[in-house]
């Protein structure tokens, strides 16, 4: 399957990812809604946090709502989700989002936008 | 009704059989804000079913859950109601709080009823999702009366809002049996089982006086029924005795913003907190998520806590085989076993391929919930049985002839040791040979219970009657069975030796209902880390836990999330205890949901009502004075020679630094008699206290001036109180 990787060293910050997250997932502009997030550490140095698909969410999920599609990326049944967010609690990357517009938690899907829209190859589409 | 497996149930069969005695539809409710405020009134005597309006007074006043429970109980029977009297009701209620998806622990149902074993009201709170699922259908508690003719199932469906009661004489009363019969029988498809939620009793319940309520939730990975249990005072007695052999409830659509709260965003953000510190404490802390309760075998045995061969001791050197490292090989655990969404928590675990060895389910592997602290302790060590399969085994069967483990645990262990001393002998136990450790003896003591017959079923009536019988029928010293029976009020003790806290004494004493630790459970902050040594201090935490703890009875709130885990900082704060930094996420979550600003100061406020009103319920019923609260000695000291020696050292100890008596050439008796005099009178002086702090009379009375401070000085609750004041 393929996931978004990361090479922190090579990102700028500019966020560019996390504007085509937002416009891909919620055809939004608020990059609070992004599932990748990119934080600024200091001296030029960031922080990219997104999903590397590990599917421990599913095993906490108690509605038996996350699962992984034919790819492998690991999804979100939002019929089945009761809300509960043990999965955002329980992410070891903490890569699982909440945001009090969205109904319901939300994640990564693999998409490649980000990728696409990244510069500087700080991230992109890798094969595991 | 007996049945062997759920493999030969056949659903059309059982269906033809039913008899249908009432059909009626009510009007959706929406919840607002936490609220229905309305609630569901069945009577099983003439089939009426009516919607009840809750009074803006009642919801102020009493809040909900326990506080539910214990105003429509009053306003239903007399003083001289008694457990089977028809007027008895059964009330299943939630809280404001109860049924959110993002807090971990808050799936709870409180249930209250007249108890068989106390003539009291009794509460008792459990899990799963019948609770939640009750709620979402419209109503905050569900308030059952009458008795019916013959056995019935009451089907509450949320999803299109209509109430059936049926004659249902086909199904197994046995609820391992029974919950997933009904499971199947009212859900659409094998996802749906989980939007259908089963309480029921069992054979045992039918003629013991510690019937147990189950109430099941499926577990679609195990694709089992789940069972979580109102143990305490005999509820599944009343049940069966009522003939509902089950209340099913169904609701689908579960989400989580059916509460319809002020503030969702605040109570995510809080539900996800706690989630991340149990991810990252759990495994440094209490290991709930791997041992669930069973690492407090370990604990409590490290320090002497732990009962063993009713309550003479406090630890055992095979104890650890009934602990967590056991149970973390046997247990099947999986990652959701929460007993209602969110709860990552997940102290609920199970054992998957338990090969039955006696009774009706022999050779069969069945899967079986737990199993607990209280069931390892009160079924294993305190009955000498140490073998984690065989406690396992009467766990199982505890729960689905419905049997509370505790009760049957604390009474066995009495009459174990009853038989050890030549109390009672064969000719009483109808050839029983009922040494400690002998787990088959057990087990057949548990069968004449479910079969109704034998000595089973006479030691099935607690240990209360037990005393009376042995004294009356065979002979037996009144004062030493008073001394070493483990219940106070009708109520068998939980499983805790509180032989050196004096604290842990007086809330066992205290406690509305009977010696149960829910209350509060003080002995580690007054024994293992002496952070109350005054009365003062002790009558402090007397007052402050019992109201923290009906908190989460009045909400729907489970008590493990509070305190059985906790922010890694926890034991930097002014008062690690009361872990602060979860105080105030329950404040927050309150306001959250209700919209209501709180304090702590509120949350006391609101407890101490209901706390309060059950205090004067106890008084209608005839036990709320003084007198009630009296402790066997056995759990403030050691009673026999062999106690003494046990923990001479001790005792020694204790006689010279606060009896300021040389124990030097006193006999065993005479030192015993002098720690008792000792800590008998600390016990009254304490009484004094803790009564004072409440705002009683020394006589254990609630003054006018506290009830009308309280807001509950209705003129029927003065008027009970006028007549002892």
């Amino acid at each position: 399957m393929k996931i978004v990787a990361t090479k922190p060293e090579l990102c700028i910050g500019c966020k560019a990812c996390e504007e085509a997250c937002v416009k891909v997932l919620f055809k939004d502009t608020d990059t609070e809604k992004s599932a990748i997030v990119i934080t600024e550490l200091g001296n030029d140095k960031f922080d990219i946090n997104v999903c590397n698909q590990c599917g421990e969410c599913i095993e906490i999920c108690p509605a038996q709502a996350i699962y992984r599609n034919k790819n492998g990326v690991v999804m979100i049944d939002k019929d089945k989700c009761v809300h509960c967010y043990a999965c955002a609690g329980f992410c070891p990357t903490l890569s699982m989002r909440y945001h009090k517009e969205v109904t319901g938690p939300f994640k990564c899907i693999a998409c490649g936008a980000c990728t696409r829209a990244c510069t500087t190859g700080a991230i992109y589409m890798k094969e595991v | 009704m007996e049945c062997k497996n759920s493999k030969d149930i056949n659903l059309e069969e059982l269906k033809r059989q039913r008899v249908r005695l009432h059909e009626s539809s009510f009007e959706p409710k929406e919840i607002y804000r936490g609220y229905a405020d309305r609630s569901l009134y069945i009577n099983v005597t003439t089939n009426e079913v009516k919607v009840k309006k809750i009074s803006n007074d009642m919801k102020e006043k009493f809040t909900g859950g326990r506080g539910y429970g214990m105003k429509y109980l009053w306003d239903a029977v007399n003083p001289d109601t008694r457990w089977d009297s028809p007027e008895n009701e059964i009330i299943i209620a939630q809280g404001p709080i109860g049924g959110i998806t993002q807090y971990p622990g808050a799936g709870k149902s409180y249930v209250v009823t007249i108890s068989p074993l106390t003539d009291l009201p009794v509460d008792s709170n459990v899990g799963g999702f019948f609770g939640p699922l009750c709620k979402f259908s419209g109503f905050d508690a569900l308030e059952i009366q009458g008795k019916a003719e013959n056995d019935v199932v009451i089907f509450i469906d949320g999803d299109n809002n209509k109430v059936i009661i049926e004659e249902a004489p086909g199904e197994c009363t046995n609820s391992h049996i029974l919950a997933k019969t009904l499971t199947e029988m009212y859900a659409d498809s094998e996802e749906d089982k989980m939007n259908v939620s089963v309480v029921s009793a069992g054979l045992g319940a039918e003629h013991t006086r510690f019937g147990i309520l189950n109430f099941s939730h499926y577990d679609l990975r195990r694709k089992e029924c789940k069972l979580k249990q109102a143990g305490r005072g005999g509820i599944g007695t009343v049940f069966r005795n009522k003939k509902i052999k089950a209340i099913v409830v169904k609701r689908s659509g579960i989400k989580g913003d059916l509460n319809n709260p002020h503030d969702l965003d605040t109570i995510i953000k809080l539900g996800i907190k706690l989630h991340r510190e149990i991810y990252e404490n759990d495994t440094k802390q209490c290991w709930m998520r791997v041992h669930g309760t069973t690492q407090l075998v370990d604990a409590m045995n490290a320090h002497d806590l732990l009962p063993v061969n009713n309550f003479q001791y406090g630890e055992h050197p095979d104890a650890p085989k009934i602990g967590k490292n056991s149970f973390e090989k046997i247990f099947d655990r999986s990652n959701v076993d929460g007993c209602w969404y969110g709860c990552t928590l997940q102290c609920a675990h199970g054992i998957t391929g338990l090969e039955i060895k006696t009774g009706p389910y022999k050779g069969q592997k069945i899967f079986t919930d737990g199993s607990e602290y209280e069931t390892l302790a009160g079924c294993g060590s305190n009955c000498g049985i140490f073998d984690p399969y065989q406690v396992s085994e009467t766990n199982f069967y505890c729960d689905t002839y419905g049997l509370d483990t505790i009760s049957f645990g604390t009474t066995v262990g009495f009459v174990m040791e009853c038989y050890n001393r030549g109390i009672i002998g064969k000719e009483v136990t109808q050839g029983l040979d009922l040494n400690f450790g002998n787990w088959e003896a057990q087990m057949e003591l548990m069968h004449q219970m479910a079969r109704g017959e034998g000595f089973g079923v006479v030691v099935g009536q607690g240990i209360h009657r037990l005393k009376k019988l042995f004294v009356e029928e065979y002979g037996a010293d009144k004062e030493f069975l008073h001394d070493i029976g483990m219940e106070v009020k009708g109520l068998e003790f939980s499983e805790y030796i509180s032989k050196e806290s004096l604290a842990q004494q007086a809330g066992y004493g205290t406690a509305n209902k009977g010696p149960q630790h829910d209350e509060n459970w003080l002995i580690f902050m007054d024994m293992v880390r002496n952070q109350i040594p005054t009365f003062e201090d002790k009558a402090e935490a007397l007052f402050y836990y019992p109201l923290f703890r009906t908190w989460f009875s009045i909400m729907g709130l489970c008590k493990l999330p509070w305190n059985d885990i906790m922010p890694a900082d926890n034991h930097l704060t002014d008062e690690p205890a009361k872990v602060p930094e979860h105080v105030e996420n329950y404040i927050a979550l309150y306001t959250a949901v209700t919209g209501n600003d709180f304090s702590e100061e509120e949350m006391l406020l609101q407890s101490e009502k209901v706390y309060n009103l059950q205090k004067v319920f106890c008084l209608k019923m005839g036990k709320g004075l003084r007198e009630y609260d009296y402790i066997p000695y056995r759990a403030m000291g050691p009673v026999t020679v062999e106690e003494y020696e046990s923990r001479s050292e001790r005792y020694d100890k204790h006689l010279k630094d606060f009896v300021k008596i040389d124990p030097d050439g006193m006999t065993v008796e005479e030192k015993i008699k002098e720690l008792r005099k000792y800590r008998e009178s600390q016990y009254q002086t304490l009484l004094d206290a803790v009564y004072k702090r409440r705002g009683w009379t020394k006589n254990a009375i609630p003054t006018i001036e506290r009830l009308k401070y309280l807001g509950i000085d209705y003129p029927d609750v003065v008027d009970v109180v006028k007549k002892f004041l």
